[in-house]
């Protein structure tokens, strides 16, 4: 039993933290850690030196260009690249349809898509949800049939994050509708350049513009780009959501925002005095980082785990769970902390390059938006509600 | 990084959990509890044959040499069968203290024989005005021809009557609440001047109400240095909080198997209630404080021998606080998830939930740990810089 690092543990962490001290450029680290707007080109930008480095794929095997790094070395790199104030790397398309496409991709598809996911020449996004199926994502409705060596897909998918930028949608289709609902879904990746795919804009009330609905009418696809077999869709789709899911906790980031939570709190003044000082917020923020430390044991016990053999499968629902409770009690002390400061609503101060007055400490100008905009991080991937029933089913049994 | 455990390490875990499966049964417990003792002599002589109650003294005063990580894996058992004997005041806190600090004739004479079950020892620190403050000790002792006396009153000293050598923690030096000047002896229960009261506690075990007027004792009770017993006594509590932190995971674990055994047989409505979505997510949540709790107990363990004493605070009391939340929660809905059974004094549940909410208590809840977490915290915040325009304008 041993909760260190291993000396070269250590010195992978060196390495990593000397590359991206050098490498991450300054204008894109600052504006994570305002918590300013990201644009593509930020995150595109950041990727591509993490590719030119080799590292934009940390968990794919090295015949696909990934590192084959262990799950720690993995974690240890998340860390290192969060606590720096590297942009989260889009996972749509190096986290999710690249192991699928690795797994279940035939040799054509693995050569088209998989160099052009980790030079970040492909933006992917995903298409899952619909109006009528959230939660329960196997009822969806978007239909794709067979006609000559195409099919035509009719539909609409919504939530699809970073559509409005993506060059590829990875889909799940109805090509079947007797039998049970999961058994007709095929897995389809879609040009976002296709003819009758319409992009329109969700803005959620944080005024941001991060989802989308996307429709599709009469799109034509080439079945060369049907992953696996017909109709087995589903089961390739359960595999993206247990794949490369430790990181989901996100404890790194939390532990960055921890830090800038604490700057904050020593700034405002309550009496005169810095806020952090107040026994009542004080205590909240003990009892958050307290939790943190038990998450990211929680995290370490998971990466050992599965370094022994055993990946985790339902487990990664309970990282899940607590990771967004924690991203998102940060968010809501970070927006106490400043109180009158956070009312502000400045929109167009969210970007990095905005040189207009500030009526209040700049890093209180955008906590409001991420306090509402975090809401989010409980309904994604899945509610944590829907965690629970995969916890209790898959887990206790019940 | 590495969360395995050695050989050696898994042999006596699994040497203790197999002795208590057989061995102490909740019905077994229960006689005890009601017996006049508190105790069983014959687990105890168990415990010694099974090396436990060696296993921190070192192995050439008899022991196993055992650190944090061994104490938890004993703890964690003790935790699941809800063990009642005075293990953790005898065999971990009052032998990590003579480890630590007392000299070698007292080593060599008392660690063997808490080895071997022959002598009992109780921790006679807390009193009545100090609440959790390690430091605020009224007891007095002063030196009076060569000899040393003490006076003062101990309370909710835990198993102080089955022990068979006080640990008391007096004054010295200063006045209550310094750390400075508190040292450590050795006092016999026998001795003319102590008088106890023994008592029951609602978690099973026994505690005692312990005065000392004028008691004599020979210069060779003192432990470790005079005036110097404080970091000595933080110490030997730091290790008592990570093997009460490791109790609690035992006991929730037991709960969390039990309860969730209970939602898959229970009928109500033609369905075992497992099937019911409330409950289901409620069981999910007992379980996810459990393994928070889990991964607290660890980082404690690993900690709880280290001499950084700021490193160690702060795990420690992160883990105990975090604990006692765990507890209270995996504890309180254990029972609701029981209904009705949960309330009965027949079930092992509501024990199970006495005894971690005294663990929440024992040498200070999640509220003071919280504290001492905190202050234990170089919280050097860097400041950000602050922009702010005094002018009105529109924008």
């Amino acid at each position: 039993m041993d909760l260190n690092y291993s000396a070269e543990e250590l010195a992978f962490r060196d390495d990593v933290a000397g590359f991206v001290k050098q490498h991450l450029p300054m204008e894109i680290a600052n504006k994570v850690l305002e918590h300013k707007r990201l644009g593509k080109d930020d995150m595109v930008r950041w990727q591509q030196i993490l590719y030119a480095r080799g590292w934009m794929a940390p968990a794919w095997p090295l015949e696909y260009g990934g590192c084959a790094w262990s799950p720690v070395q993995r974690h240890i790199f998340d860390e290192v690249c969060a606590e720096a104030g590297a942009p989260s790397i889009v996972p749509f398309g190096v986290s999710m349809v690249g192991p699928v496409i690795m797994v279940f991709g035939n040799p054509e598809q693995k050569q088209r898509y998989l160099p052009r996911i980790l030079s970040s020449e492909d933006f992917w996004c995903q298409g899952y949800s619909e109006p009528g199926s959230g939660s329960d994502l196997a009822s969806l409705k978007t239909r794709a049939v067979r006609e000559g060596d195409h099919y035509v897909v009719n539909g609409q998918k919504t939530w699809t994050t970073f559509a409005q930028w993506a060059d590829m949608i990875f889909c799940l289709v109805r090509t079947a509708s007797d039998g049970k609902k999961q058994d007709g879904i095929s897995f389809l990746l879609i040009d976002m350049q296709s003819p009758g795919i319409t992009v329109r804009p969700i803005i959620t009330f944080d005024g941001e513009h991060e989802v989308n609905e996307v429709f599709f009418d009469n799109v034509r696809v080439p079945v060369e780009n049907l992953i696996g077999e017909e109709s087995r869709g589903w089961t390739y789709a359960k595999f993206l959501l247990s794949h490369e899911r430790t990181g989901i906790a996100a404890v790194g980031r939390s532990k960055r925002e921890l830090r800038l939570l604490k700057q904050i709190a020593a700034q405002e003044l309550k009496d005169g005095k810095p806020l952090i000082e107040d026994p009542r917020f004080r205590d909240k923020v003990a009892r958050l980082e307290i939790d943190l430390m038990a998450l990211e044991i929680t995290v370490l016990r998971t990466l050992a785990a599965e370094k022994a053999g055993h990946p985790p499968g339902p487990e990664a629902s309970i990282l899940k769970i607590k990771g967004t409770d924690m991203q998102q009690g940060l968010t809501d002390l970070m927006l106490e902390a400043v109180a009158y400061s956070g009312l502000p609503h400045l929109p167009m101060a969210w970007s990095g390059h905005w040189l207009g007055e500030h009526v209040a400490p700049e890093y209180a100008l955008p906590l409001a938006a991420r306090y509402f905009n975090f809401r989010k991080v409980s309904i994604y991937g899945g509610t944590n509600e829907i965690q629970r029933n995969i916890v209790s089913q898959m887990i206790l049994g019940l | 990084m590495d969360f395995s455990y050695t050989e050696e390490q898994s042999l006596l875990r699994d040497s203790v959990e197999r002795y208590l499966e057989k061995n102490y049964s909740f019905e077994q417990r229960r006689t005890l509890v009601e017996g006049r003792e508190g105790m069983s002599a014959q687990v105890w002589q168990e415990f010694a044959n099974l090396g436990l109650l060696g296993l921190i003294a070192s192995a050439d005063h008899g022991g196993y040499g055992g650190g944090g990580i061994e104490t938890m894996l004993v703890m964690e058992a003790l935790g699941r069968h809800l063990v009642i004997e005075p293990y953790l005041t005898t065999a971990i806190t009052c032998a990590n203290l003579i480890q630590m600090a007392g000299d070698e004739a007292q080593k060599r004479i008392l660690l063997p024989q808490i080895a071997d079950g022959s002598m009992k020892f109780a921790l006679a620190h807390s009193e009545r005005s100090a609440r959790f403050n390690l430091a605020y000790v009224e007891t007095t002792a002063h030196e009076e021809s060569g000899e040393w006396v003490i006076n003062g009153a101990k309370s909710v000293v835990q198993h102080g009557a089955v022990a068979d050598l006080l640990i008391v923690s007096a004054r010295t030096k200063g006045k209550p609440g310094d750390a400075q000047g508190l040292s450590l002896f050795f006092v016999n229960p026998a001795e003319p001047g102590v008088e106890g009261r023994d008592y029951p506690t609602y978690d099973g075990m026994r505690a005692a109400e312990v005065t000392f007027k004028n008691v004599h004792i020979g210069p060779e009770s003192v432990i470790g240095v005079l005036d110097r017993g404080f970091p000595v006594l933080e110490a030997v509590v730091d290790r008592t909080l990570a093997a009460l932190c490791a109790e609690a995971v035992g006991c929730m674990e037991t709960l969390n198997r039990q309860t969730l055994e209970y939602l898959k047989t229970r009928q109500q409505f033609g369905v075992p209630i497992g099937k019911f979505q409330a409950l289901q997510h409620r069981m999910v949540d007992i379980r996810i404080e459990y393994e928070m709790a889990k991964s607290m107990a660890i980082l404690a363990a690993v900690k709880a021998d280290s001499e950084e004493v700021v490193e160690r605070r702060r795990a420690v009391s992160a883990a105990k606080e975090r604990i006692g939340r765990a507890a209270r929660f995996v504890g309180q809905q254990a029972i609701q998830l029981h209904g009705g059974m949960g309330m009965t004094n027949e079930l092992p549940i509501g024990h199970y939930f006495k005894r971690l909410t005294a663990i929440d208590t024992a040498f200070g809840n999640s509220d003071h740990h919280l504290d001492q977490f905190w202050l234990a915290q170089a919280a050097q915040a860097t400041p950000v810089p602050v922009r702010l325009k005094s002018k009105w304008k529109q924008i």
